[in-house]
C-alpha cells in the first residue's frame, strides 16, 4: 500500500483516536491518541493488508522548544548571533508542507513500523502530556520494544505501562534528570558515582 | 604387613549440592569488543540467564546533534559505527536531503555507493577477523586486517582520512574521486580476494572453527524480526531483508548484486553470509565504477588553467577578476576534488545548501557570499519544518536517521536507529542455553560497535 492508502486504512479503523495525519516527503504518518496505541499497533502487526512485522524504531521528541531554538551552546561565545525570525518563511520550496508538531502536548512518542512482506513503512506518533507522561508498552507485541522503551524512559522520562523492567539503559542509575529533554542543559555536569550493587 | 585402607563413604549423586553461579563478564574484558558488561547465571558451564548492560560509551550524540548546524553533525556521525563511517555519513546526509527535498547529481550517488561498499567490506573484515581471532585463528585476523589496510588506503586516497572521514556533505560529497581511482581499487580488491580465499581455506572447513560456530547462537527469523534485528545477522536466519534491495536508495536499484541468506541462523551461517557479502560488495563497486557517469576529472584532467589558490586570492584582491574567473585553482590536498571543474558532478546545484567551489569563494563576491551565508552563525542550511526517517543498509543492518526540523539552522532532533542495538537486546536470548565458551563466537557475530550502540 502507498502512504495515503495506509493512512486511509488506519483512519477508517480508528476514526475516534486519529488526531491528524500527513505524508510529508512521502512518509506515512498518523498521529493517534494514546488510548488506542496498543490496539493500533496490534492491528498494523496482524492485519493482512499491513503485516508490519518490524518495530523498526521507537523514540520520542520533546516539542517544548519547537520554533524557539535557543542560541546553540557551542557557539554562544563566538560568531555573529543572528536570531532566526519566525516570520521568515522556509527558504526551500515545499509543496507538501508539514502540518507542524502533533499536538499541544510537550512530548510525542514516535514509532516506525516496517513490513517485509509489503515493503511499506508507517510512522505512528503518540502525543504525551508532561504531567502524565505515560503510554502503553509494546513489549507484549515486540520483545525488541523492551530496550527501546528503556531508552526513551532514560532520555525523556516517559513511562511505559506494562514494561517488565523499566530502568535506565544508557545513563547510570544515579543520574538525575532526562538528558534529551530540551530543558536539560547540554553542558550540565553531574558527579559520576559507581553502581550501587 | 598388610596396608590399612581407609574407606571413604561414597555419597549418592542426588545429595551433591548444586548451585547456580553468577559470573560477571566485562565491562573491560578481552572478549568484549568495546565496553559492555554481561552478567550471566551459570549452571555448570551452561548459561541459564544473562543480563546485558550497555551505555559505557554514551557520548550524547543525539543531544550534541541538536547544538550544531546540519553539516556540523557529520563529524559526530563518523563516530557512530567507526569501522564504516562512510555509511553513517551517507545515511545522515540523505536524511537531511530528504528533509530539504533535494537530490544530488548521479555521479555523487555513485561515489557515495562505492565508498559505502568499500566501508562495508572493511567492516565485515573486522568482524570476521576479530571473531576468528577470539576462537584462536590469529592468522586470519592478521590477514584480514592487512586486507582492511588496503581498503583504508583507498578511503584515504578519496577522503584524506582513514577513520574519521567526514566525507559526505548535505547535498553532495567533499570532493570527487581521484582521477586514477579505478586502478588502485582493482589492486586493493585483488589483494582482498586473495585474503578472503585464504581465510576461507583456513576457516570454513576447519573442524576447530566449524565446531564452535555451528549450532551456537541460534535464532529463528521470526524471533530475529520481533527483536528488530536486520542486516547480515537477520539474513543468516533466512530472511532476505536488505534495505538496498527492498527500499532501494541512491543507485542501488541499478547495480546487480545478490543477497546471501543462511538457513540455520547460527554463527556459522552469519559468518558465511558476511563472507559472501564482501564478494557482493566488490561486485557492486566494480560495476559502479564502470557505470558511473564520467566527471570532468575523468574526461580531461587538464581542464581549466590551474593556478595556486594563494595566487588566486592575491589576484582577486588586486581586482584582477577577469583573468581568474573560470580558472581552476590548485587547492591544498584536503580540498582536492571540489575544484570548479569537478564541483557540478559532486554537489547539488541548490546554492542554499552546498558550498561553492573554492575558486569562487576566493575569486568572486557571489561565491564569497554563498560561502558566508552557509558558514555564518545563524545562517547555514535551513530545511523547512518537518520530520523524515531515512534508512540505509549499514554494515550491521538498517541504519535509520529520524530528523526533525523546526526551520532553524540546526536540527531540532536527530535520532539514529543503531542496527546493533536491536541485536544486543536479543543477546540474552541468543546466549541462554549455550555454553559459556559459545558466548565468544556469538558475541563476535553480533559485531557490537560501542560507538553506535551507546551513541
Amino acid at each position: 500500500m502507498n502512504a495515503s492508502d495506509l493512512i486511509e486504512s488506519i483512519t477508517g479503523r480508528f476514526s475516534g483516536a486519529v488526531v491528524s495525519s500527513h505524508t510529508f516527503r512521502g512518509d506515512a504518518t498518523v498521529v493517534i491518541g494514546r488510548q488506542s496505541l496498543l490496539e493500533a499497533a496490534r492491528f498494523v502487526k496482524e492485519d493482512a493488508a499491513f503485516e508490519m512485522n518490524f518495530l523498526m524504531d521507537l523514540t520520542a521528541v520533546d516539542y517544548s522548544a519547537f520554533g524557539k531554538q535557543a542560541t546553540p551552546a557551542f557557539f554562544a561565545s563566538s560568531g555573529v548571533a543572528v536570531t532566526p525570525s519566525p516570520q521568515i518563511p522556509p527558504q526551500i520550496p515545499d509543496d507538501d508542507p508539514w502540518p507542524g508538531p502533533p499536538a499541544e502536548s510537550r512530548f510525542a512518542v514516535v514509532y516506525h513500523f516496517f513490513s517485509t512482506a509489503h515493503k511499506h513503512r508507517l510512522r505512528l506518533v503518540v502525543p504525551v502530556e508532561e504531567a502524565d507522561a505515560e503510554v502503553d508498552s509494546l513489549t507484549s507485541l515486540w520483545p525488541g520494544a523492551d530496550w527501546l522503551e528503556r531508552e526513551v524512559w532514560d532520555m525523556f522520562g516517559i513511562n511505559f505501562t506494562g514494561h517488565p523492567d523499566l530502568k535506565r539503559i544508557l545513563m547510570y542509575q544515579e543520574f538525575e534528570g532526562h538528558p534529551l529533554r530540551k530543558d536539560y542543559p547540554v553542558n550540565k555536569r553531574q558527579p559520576l558515582i559507581g553502581p550501587v550493587n | 604387613m598388610p596396608m590399612e585402607t581407609t574407606q571413604t563413604p561414597q555419597s549418592a549423586p542426588a545429595e551433591l549440592e548444586s548451585r547456580d553461579m553468577m559470573l560477571n563478564i566485562g565491562p573491560a574484558h578481552p572478549a568484549m569488543h568495546g565496553i559492555v558488561r554481561i552478567v550471566t547465571k551459570l549452571e555448570g558451564e551452561q548459561i541459564r540467564e544473562a543480563e546485558v548492560e550497555i551505555g559505557y560509551l554514551h557520548r550524547g550524540f543525539e543531544k550534541m546533534a541538536e547544538t550544531v548546524d546540519y553539516n556540523g553533525v557529520i563529524p559526530y556521525t563518523d563516530r557512530l559505527n567507526y569501522v564504516s563511517p562512510l555509511i553513517n555519513n551517507m545515511g545522515y546526509c540523505m536524511a537531511v536531503e530528504k528533509l530539504l527535498g533535494i537530490s544530488v547529481p548521479e555521479r555523487c550517488h555513485y561515489v557515495r555507493v562505492i565508498l559505502s561498499e568499500i566501508s562495508r567490506i572493511s567492516d565485515h573484515l573486522t568482524c570476521v577477523g576479530a571473531s576468528a581471532m577470539e576462537l584462536g585463528a590469529f592468522t586470519v585476523f592478521l590477514y584480514m586486517i592487512k586486507a582492511r589496510e588496503y581498503l583504508w588506503e583507498l578511503v584515504e586516497k578519496v577522503t584524506g582520512a582513514r577513520l574519521t572521514v567526514s566525507y559526505c556533505r548535505v547535498g553532495g560529497v567533499k570532493g570527487d574521486l581521484p582521477e586514477d581511482f579505478a586502478e588502485p581499487c582493482a589492486n586493493a580488491f585483488e589483494e582482498t580476494r586473495k585474503v578472503l580465499k585464504e581465510a576461507d581455506g583456513l576457516l570454513t572447513r576447519n573442524r576447530l572453527f566449524a565446531d564452535r560456530m555451528m549450532g551456537t547462537g541460534v535464532i529463528s527469523a521470526e524471533d530475529a524480526i520481533s527483536y528488530g534485528i536486520t542486516g547480515p545477522f537477520l539474513r543468516g536466519s533466512g530472511s532476505d531483508y536488505d534495505v538496498r534491495k527492498d527500499c532501494p536508495y541512491a543507485v542501488y536499484d541499478r547495480l546487480p548484486f545478490d543477497v546471501p541468506v543462511g538457513t540455520r541462523g547460527d554463527n556459522m551461517d552469519r559468518y558465511l553470509v558476511r563472507m559472501e557479502e564482501m564478494e557482493q560488495s566488490m561486485r557492486i563497486v566494480e560495476r559502479a565504477l564502470a557505470d558511473m557517469p564520467p566527471g570532468p576529472v575523468l574526461v580531461n584532467p587538464e581542464t581549466g588553467r590551474p593556478i595556486p589558490a594563494a595566487e588566486m586570492v592575491d589576484e582577486a584582491k588586486m581586482g584582477n577578476i577577469v583573468s581568474i574567473s573560470g580558472a581552476s585553482a590548485v587547492t591544498c590536498p584536503t580540498l582536492e576534488g571540489s575544484n570548479h571543474t569537478q564541483h557540478p558532478s559532486i554537489a547539488t546545484d541548490e546554492k542554499r545548501v552546498f558550498f561553492p567551489p573554492k575558486e569562487d569563494t576566493y575569486g568572486n563576491i557571489e561565491g564569497l557570499m554563498q560561502q558566508f551565508k552557509l558558514v555564518m552563525f545563524g545562517h547555514g542550511v535551513r530545511p523547512p519544518a518537518g520530520e523524515v526517517y531515512f534508512p540505509v543498509e549499514g554494515a550491521n543492518g538498517e541504519l535509520g536517521f529520524y530528523v526533525v526540523s523546526d526551520g532553524a539552522s540546526g536540527a531540532y532532533r536527530v535520532r539514529v536507529r543503531p542496527p546493533c542495538f536491536a541485536i544486543m537486546s536479543a543477546l540474552p536470548k541468543l546466549l541462554c542455553g549455550d555454553m559459556i565458551a559459545d558466548m565468544i563466537p556469538t558475541f563476535g557475530s553480533v559485531n557490537m560497535i560501542g560507538g553506535e550502540l551507546d551513541r
